[in-house]
Order: structure tokens, then C-alpha cells, then sequence
């Protein structure tokens, strides 16, 4: 399905010397990107390289914060996805956003409905027309007359991408489209493809599937932190050569030192054959105490589910934990917190901080019951250990009654790990903990995750930043769609290895 | 280095903390003192010392509400039940009250009782049902308005021990509803600002599922705000029975409307997690004052709800506008 793009032909949409940052934290920089008729062009890189925000700025979503976009030669400025439409550029979404109670024929039309000229309802004849005409482009079969709830996934992105061809777009984003369908629905979303090309479409197409980027794509362009490596044609990219392009040869330069082992302990916790229906199965592991466990993945593949599953925020559905090597049950984070389980939230807006509350009131939040006499807070108390945690962690703040939503990112996450921390637990689960905060947190979070191992906890660290894992874990468990799929020593991997069990075959 | 102001070294907590740890209630104040240094300027009756106590009393009922609702509203939560248990509350009051029945703690008892009990079915059916505390208080404010008419027999009931309804009456020239009132909203206000569950009450309307994270047993927090609602209620509803001397099936019409009003324009958010009982003190005051003085300006009753309206949502949007 390959065929040569002449490099000479003008593009249909060129980025050029794109820039974004996001609360400092530079997630494209310098990023220049040409597109050419009818051709797929992949856009490939590990969690966080920057392919969803390069896309997210060509759809209009956001606004880079330097560079331009340019359209058929001329430079155009793209401040919505409305005004994307305009331009022809659609995107596809990783999570669909179709109307589930109006039919497929309403959907593929929604916003252009045919009006009757006089009294302005909708012309249902036209609309079923219109709407048969682009799906047959597609060669779908999808009764009209269905509602989109009852429709699959596959389904719903091809009444999408009809969609987006009855607007006329000359450009699809597709992110990730083939991330929750069988390899059926693959099959017929290849069909898709080939026909948008055939119409002279051009494609941008992000997966993290191998197999799947030499089937459709033309051309591959790889980022890595946020920068563009390289674009080249996939039929003269070999897939070993790929996955090092994106790893990168050079560890980051932040990259933290490796770590001298903790002295180990008896197993602190031991989970067997856990899961939860559609979301992991047979999860197998043991922490000893002074032990850093590393669970590195892709996106969606299942460790946030798993150690939320751990620390009660979504229970599974079976298997069997034990603490100390007692068996327990956990069903809600209070009987975590009592088992000595803590948790530093992937999300630290979402579930971790309180941002109406002072940084002082964050802190001391889960460990509350330490500081009163029967329900009253001894508030002085609570002032003081609260100070003291605010030191011991180097938290800046201008004072402990800031409101915790003042702080930057790092110093943020500090209050979340200052918080798990002080209900002295012997578990401590990290799920990315190192995410969105500068190079400056992020070095004095790698050594207060040191200390806390040498202080004998147990750690079962996320993250999605493989050197960061790498130098950190004494193990790492690599978990593709919901299952492990390799134990590795750090010592003894690369990045490469590791990145061969986490994608998807 | 943080730096840190003497105030954080010494950890306590301010005594002006313990209403409000807010910013808003200095600018409520402000609009409450400026009302009424115009009031009195314009009529010679607003500023006496009978007036004044005047204005207490005819808050008093819809301010013990409001520190109910305050709870709820921390909590991200609504009550609009509250009307109808101050009727059902009344009544169940009254019917204990019969002269040489019981002594006089039992209809006080048994009319709280009542409040508390309808409050925990909200607080059950909120955590436990997972229903939306719109849809499960809107429930309750037809059924316990129904039990109302049903205990009565859709009569008022009379014939109440003259103890009971000496609850309606004055101490040290003070009327209890109004000294009621103070000693509610002071614990209230020290309830929230110094107890774990008080500091639960924040976090949960704050962030929910943070406060999840951080071990907090969110049901227990949300079963608390309501069946205190309902307990505040029913004590509401019992100073009612006692200041009109009879258990009224059709009372409290609209009063879990004001209530609401007085806490929203006491700074409090409807989202949750921002502000406190001082506030909603100030709240009712203002909606007091301000009823008041239209009436001894003898603007009519319909003009009054018209003014009413546009300070509820001229609070909130300018409490919208001060925090952007």
C-alpha cells in the first residue's frame, strides 16, 4: 500500500518550526512537519514525545506558542477546530465524540444538517441521501436509520470520518485509531485509508503498533521529547532502526544516577493472579521491603489500574493480595491507608490535591487523626509537623496557608508525596510521579524515592520516562494490554528491550 | 527558604477564623454596614434598639436553616427539603405539646428526632442510593410535606403547653429564637474550623476524589451533612411551633429557598469546599435588614421579592468578579 511521494510536490500542509510549552514544561520544540496529498504520514515516539500535541495544534485545539502553519503555500493561523474545519484539516479522536442517541445519518451530518429553504427544519430526504452518498465513498455498510450507541467502535470512527469528508477535509488526524478494535475492524479501517487516499486526502496517523505503521504508512516522522528526530520513508526504515530513534541513544541529560540497592527485606507485598474484567489479568508480582519494583508500559496498558487496584481507588475484581504476608482485602483507600499502603496519584489535580485548601491542610490531610484529641485538631501540632514536612521536602511556598492551587507543578506533587507520606506508610505506591514538574523536583524527588527505599519501604514506582525507571527500579515488570508481559533487570536492559515488550505486536 | 509570617509560626488559628476562613466576608460586611448607615439615614426608625432586635427575630428561623445548608453546601451538596421538615417538624412538636402530656423535652426531642431522621434518609439515599441530592431532597420535600398533612390531619395543631411555646418568647430582653440562633452558628463555626470531620467537610467539597485518596470515608462525610441539616431543621421547625403557637401542616413554604439565598450570599460556594457559617450569618442578616427596611420605607411586599432576587444574583456575580 506503499507508494513514493515525490518530496518536490507542494505540500499540502506544512508546520513549520513548531513550539509548546505547558506550565513550563516544553512539550514540542522546533517541530517542523510537511504533508503531501494522499499520503499517510506517521507520526511515531513514546508516551509524552509530543505526537498528540503536535496534532492537537494542527487541528486547532491548541495554539503553539511559536512557529507557523502553512496551507497550500499560504500561512494560515488555526484557532479552533472550527477554524481547522475551514481549512480542511479533521481530526479523528482517540476518544470518539459522536451524539449517541441521534441516528448515523444525523451524526455524519451533524452541523451541516440540509435546511429546508423556507422553514428551516431538516430535510430528512436529503439528509439520508447526503449521508448514504459519503459512507458508500468509504464503502461502508451502516444502516442509517441506527442509532450511534448501538454501533461499534470501528463503526463510529468511519460515520467520524465520513463526517469529516462531508466537510470536505483534505487533511484527517487520526490519534490512535485503531487503539480499541479488533483486527478485523483494522482490516476495514485499511480499506478506509486507501480510499482517502485515493481521493488525494492526506493522513497523520499516530499509533504505537508496528505492524500496523508499515501497513498504511507512506513516510514515518519520529519525535522524541518533544523534538522531531527525523522523517523518513517507511519503505527504507527498518523497525529495529525505528524503535532506537525513538528511544534516542543518549539518555536524557537530566537522567538521574543508578542507585545503590537497599539492603533487602521480607516481601512487603505480594499480589497473585489480580485482575479486573477488560482491564488486567494474571497479575503476578512481590515488593520486599527496601525493594524499588518498577512497572513500566505504555499508555492504557493497565499500571495505573493496577496499582489503583492496590490502594482501593477502583478494586479488582479477583485475585489475591497480601501485606506482610497476611492476605487482605482492600476496597476503599481507608483500609489501604491501614494497611500501611500509600499512594501518590498519577493525576495530582484530579485526585490528589484540594485546591481550595491551604498547603498546610493538604499535607496533613490523610494523616489528620494523629494530630487531634478525640475530633478536635490540635492545631498548633498541626502547624508545626506541617512546617516541618514543608522543610524536610524543600516545598516553597510563602507560607503553609498558601492555597495549595499557587504552587507550581513540582512543588504541587511535593504536597502530594509530603501528604502519603506523612501516614507513615510501608508501601509506597508513585504512579508517575515525576510527571509535568521541571528538572529541578524531578532530581529531588529521585533522591527522596532513595531514601525511602534505604529507609526499608516498599516502592512500586510508574512511569512512563524509561531512564527515570531504569535507574530507579531494582526490578521492572513490563505490562502490555493488560498483562506483564517481561520481568527485567535494569542492569542488564535497555530501553529498546523494554520498549519490544510494552508495544502491542 | 519559605518564608513564614509570625501568624504561621504560632499556628493558632485567628479568633476571626473560626466564622469564615475566607476573603469575602470583609466585602459582605461592608455591603451590610453601608445598608445600614443608608437605612438609618433615611428613616429615624431603623436604628433603635426594638428594631434591631425586630430584624434578629425574623431571621433567626431562616438563619438557623442556613448554617444547616451551609454543611450541605460545603459538601457540593443541595437540601430542599428543609420547608417541609420545619412543617412536618412543627407538627410532630405540637402533637407531643398537649398541656399535661409529657414534659417539655419530649416535643423538643421528638421534633429534632424527626428532622434528624428524614435528614439521615436524604444522607442514605444521596451516598447509598447514588441519587443527586437535587432529585433526593426535591423526594423528600413532597414526602415529608405529606407526612405533615397526614400527622395533623391537614389541621393546624393546637392546644401546646404554654412551656413549649415559652421557646418563643424573650430572655434578658432577647428572643430565644435569636440566642438559639448565635449558640447554633458558634458551634457551627467552631465545629468546622476545629474538628477532623469539620475539616472532612471542606475536603470533600473541595476536591472528592482527593479527599477519597487521602482515606476519607466520603459517604460518611455526606450521611453527616445531611442528617445535621435535618436536625437543624427540626429544631427550626420546633422554635416555629413555639413562636406561633401551633403546629402548622402549610408552614415553611420557600424557606429552604431563603436558606439557600443567605449562604450563597454569605460567600459560600455551590460547588463546595469554599467558605463558612459567618458568612451565612452576614447572608441573612442582609436579607433581614433589607426586608426590613423596605418595610419601614413602605415599599410593598411585591417590590421586596424583586429587590430580593437581584441581591441573590448580584452576590454571586459579584463574587464571581472579585475572584477572577
Amino acid at each position: 500500500m506503499t507508494s513514493e511521494i515525490s518530496e518536490s510536490a507542494a505540500p499540502v500542509l506544512e508546520a513549520r518550526h513548531i513550539s509548546k510549552a505547558f506550565a513550563g514544561v516544553q512539550a514540542l520544540s522546533d517541530v517542523s512537519l510537511t504533508l503531501q496529498a494522499g499520503e499517510v504520514h506517521a507520526l511515531m515516539g513514546e508516551n509524552g514525545a509530543g505526537k498528540s500535541t503536535l496534532v492537537k495544534v494542527l487541528a486547532g485545539v491548541h495554539r503553539a506558542d511559536a512557529g507557523r502553519i502553512v496551507r497550500n503555500g499560504q500561512p494560515v493561523t488555526i484557532g479552533s477546530p472550527h477554524e481547522a474545519l475551514q481549512e480542511g484539516i479533521a481530526m479523528i479522536h482517540q476518544e470518539l465524540m459522536p451524539i449517541p442517541d441521534l441516528t448515523v445519518a444525523e451524526n455524519v451530518l451533524l452541523g451541516q444538517e440540509p435546511a429546508h429553504r423556507l422553514f428551516g427544519w431538516i430535510d430528512r430526504r436529503r439528509l439520508h441521501e447526503r449521508a448514504e452518498r459519503l459512507l458508500a465513498r468509504l464503502d461502508a455498510r451502516i444502516g442509517l436509520q441506527r442509532k450511534m450507541r448501538e454501533l461499534s467502535v470501528a463503526q463510529m470512527q468511519t460515520v467520524e470520518i465520513a463526517r469529516a469528508l462531508g466537510r470536505d477535509a483534505r487533511i484527517v488526524i487520526m490519534d490512535e485509531p485503531t487503539a480499541a478494535i479488533s483486527d478485523r475492524e483494522v482490516d476495514s479501517l485499511c480499506e478506509v485509508i486507501r480510499r482517502l487516499k485515493a481521493r488525494g486526502v492526506a493522513i497523520v496517523y499516530i499509533t504505537h503498533k508496528m505492524d500496523e505503521v508499515y501497513r498504511v504508512a507512506d513516510r514515518i516522522s519520529v519525535l522524541r521529547d518533544g523534538i522531531h528526530v527525523g522523517t523518513y520513508p517507511a519503505a527504507r526504515l527498518d523497525r529495529q532502526r525505528l524503535i532506537s530513534l525513538m528511544v534516542g541513544r543518549e539518555w536524557a541529560a537530566h537522567a538521574p544516577p543508578v542507585l545503590p540497592s537497599a539492603a533487602r527485606g521480607d516481601v512487603a507485598l505480594a499480589v497473585h493472579g489480580l485482575g479486573r474484567d477488560g482491564v488486567f489479568q494474571d497479575i503476578d508480582f512481590q515488593v520486599r521491603r527496601g525493594e524499588v519494583l518498577g512497572l513500566a508500559g505504555l499508555m492504557g496498558a493497565g499500571r495505573t489500574e493496577v496499582v489503583s487496584a492496590l490502594f482501593g481507588l477502583q478494586p479488582a475484581d479477583r485475585g489475591e493480595i497480601r501485606v506482610h504476608g497476611t492476605r487482605v482485602g482492600i476496597r476503599c483507600p481507608d483500609q489501604a491507608i491501614r494497611l500501611g499502603i500509600g499512594m501518590v496519584t498519577e493525576d495530582r489535580t484530579g485526585w490528589g490535591l484540594v485546591p481550595s485548601m491551604s498547603v498546610r491542610h493538604n499535607v496533613t490531610l490523610a494523616a489528620l487523626k494523629k494530630y487531634c484529641r478525640g475530633p478536635l485538631i490540635r492545631h498548633r501540632v498541626e502547624a508545626g509537623v506541617a512546617e516541618e514536612r514543608l522543610r524536610a521536602l524543600a516545598i516553597k511556598t510563602s507560607g503553609a496557608r498558601q492555597a495549595v492551587n499557587q504552587l507550581s507543578g513540582g512543588n504541587q506533587q511535593k504536597v502530594v508525596i509530603a501528604r502519603t507520606l506523612l501516614a507513615e506508610p510501608s508501601i509506597v505506591i508513585l504512579d508517575e510521579p515525576t510527571r509535568g514538574i521541571d528538572v529541578g523536583a524531578k532530581t529531588e524527588i529521585y533522591g527522596l524515592i532513595a531514601r525511602l527505599a534505604q529507609q526499608g519501604k516498599a516502592i512500586l514506582l510508574v512511569s512512563s520516562e524509561m531512564p527515570e525507571l531504569l535507574s530507579l527500579s531494582d526490578r521492572v515488570l513490563v505490562m502490555r494490554e493488560g498483562r506483564i508481559t517481561a520481568e527485567l533487570d535494569p542492569r542488564q536492559t535497555s530501553q529498546e528491550e523494554v520498549l519490544k515488550y510494552a508495544m502491542p505486536v | 527558604m519559605p518564608c513564614r509570617s509570625e501568624a504561621d509560626a504560632s499556628g493558632g488559628r485567628p479568633l476571626r477564623d473560626l466564622l469564615m476562613p475566607s476573603i469575602q466576608r470583609g466585602s459582605i460586611l461592608i455591603a451590610l454596614l453601608a445598608i445600614c448607615l443608608i437605612l438609618s439615614l433615611m428613616t429615624p426608625n431603623f436604628l433603635t434598639v426594638a428594631n434591631l432586635i425586630n430584624v434578629a427575630r425574623q431571621i433567626s428561623l431562616n438563619g438557623i436553616l442556613a448554617v444547616g445548608v451551609t454543611f450541605v453546601l460545603l459538601t457540593g451538596g443541595v437540601d430542599l427539603s428543609l420547608g417541609s421538615l420545619v412543617a412536618l417538624t412543627g407538627v410532630v412538636a405540637a402533637t407531643f405539646a398537649h398541656p399535661g402530656d409529657y414534659p417539655v423535652v419530649v416535643p423538643i426531642a421528638m421534633g429534632i428526632l424527626a428532622g434528624t431522621a428524614c435528614g439521615f434518609v436524604n444522607g442514605t439515599v444521596v451516598t447509598w442510593g447514588k441519587v443527586a441530592p437535587f432529585i433526593a431532597t426535591l423526594g423528600m420535600m413532597t414526602i415529608a410535606r405529606g407526612l405533615a398533612l397526614l400527622v395533623s390531619g391537614g389541621r393546624p395543631v393546637s392546644n401546646m403547653s404554654p412551656e413549649l411555646t415559652r421557646l418563643g418568647g424573650e430572655l434578658a430582653g432577647l428572643p430565644i429564637p435569636v440566642l438559639i440562633l448565635l449558640v447554633v452558628t458558634l458551634a457551627a463555626g467552631f465545629f468546622l474550623a476545629n474538628t477532623r470531620m469539620g475539616r472532612h467537610v471542606y475536603a470533600v467539597g473541595g476536591n472528592e476524589r482527593a479527599a477519597r485518596s487521602a482515606g476519607i470515608s466520603v459517604p460518611r462525610v455526606k450521611l453527616f451533612v445531611y442528617t445535621l441539616c435535618g436536625a437543624l431543621a427540626g429544631l427550626a421547625g420546633v422554635v416555629l411551633a413555639a413562636r406561633i403557637t401551633t403546629g402548622q401542616p402549610n408552614a415553611g413554604l420557600g424557606y429552604e429557598l431563603d436558606a439557600i439565598a443567605a449562604v450563597v450570599i454569605g460567600g459560600t460556594s455551590l460547588s463546595g469546599g469554599v467558605g463558612g457559617v459567618g458568612g451565612t450569618l452576614l447572608g441573612a442578616l442582609l436579607i433581614g435588614v433589607i426586608n426590613n427596611g423596605l418595610d419601614l420605607l413602605n415599599v410593598s411586599s411585591y417590590y421586596q421579592q424583586i429587590v430580593k432576587g437581584m441581591i441573590i444574583v448580584g452576590a454571586v456575580w459579584l463574587d464571581q468578579k472579585t475572584k477572577a
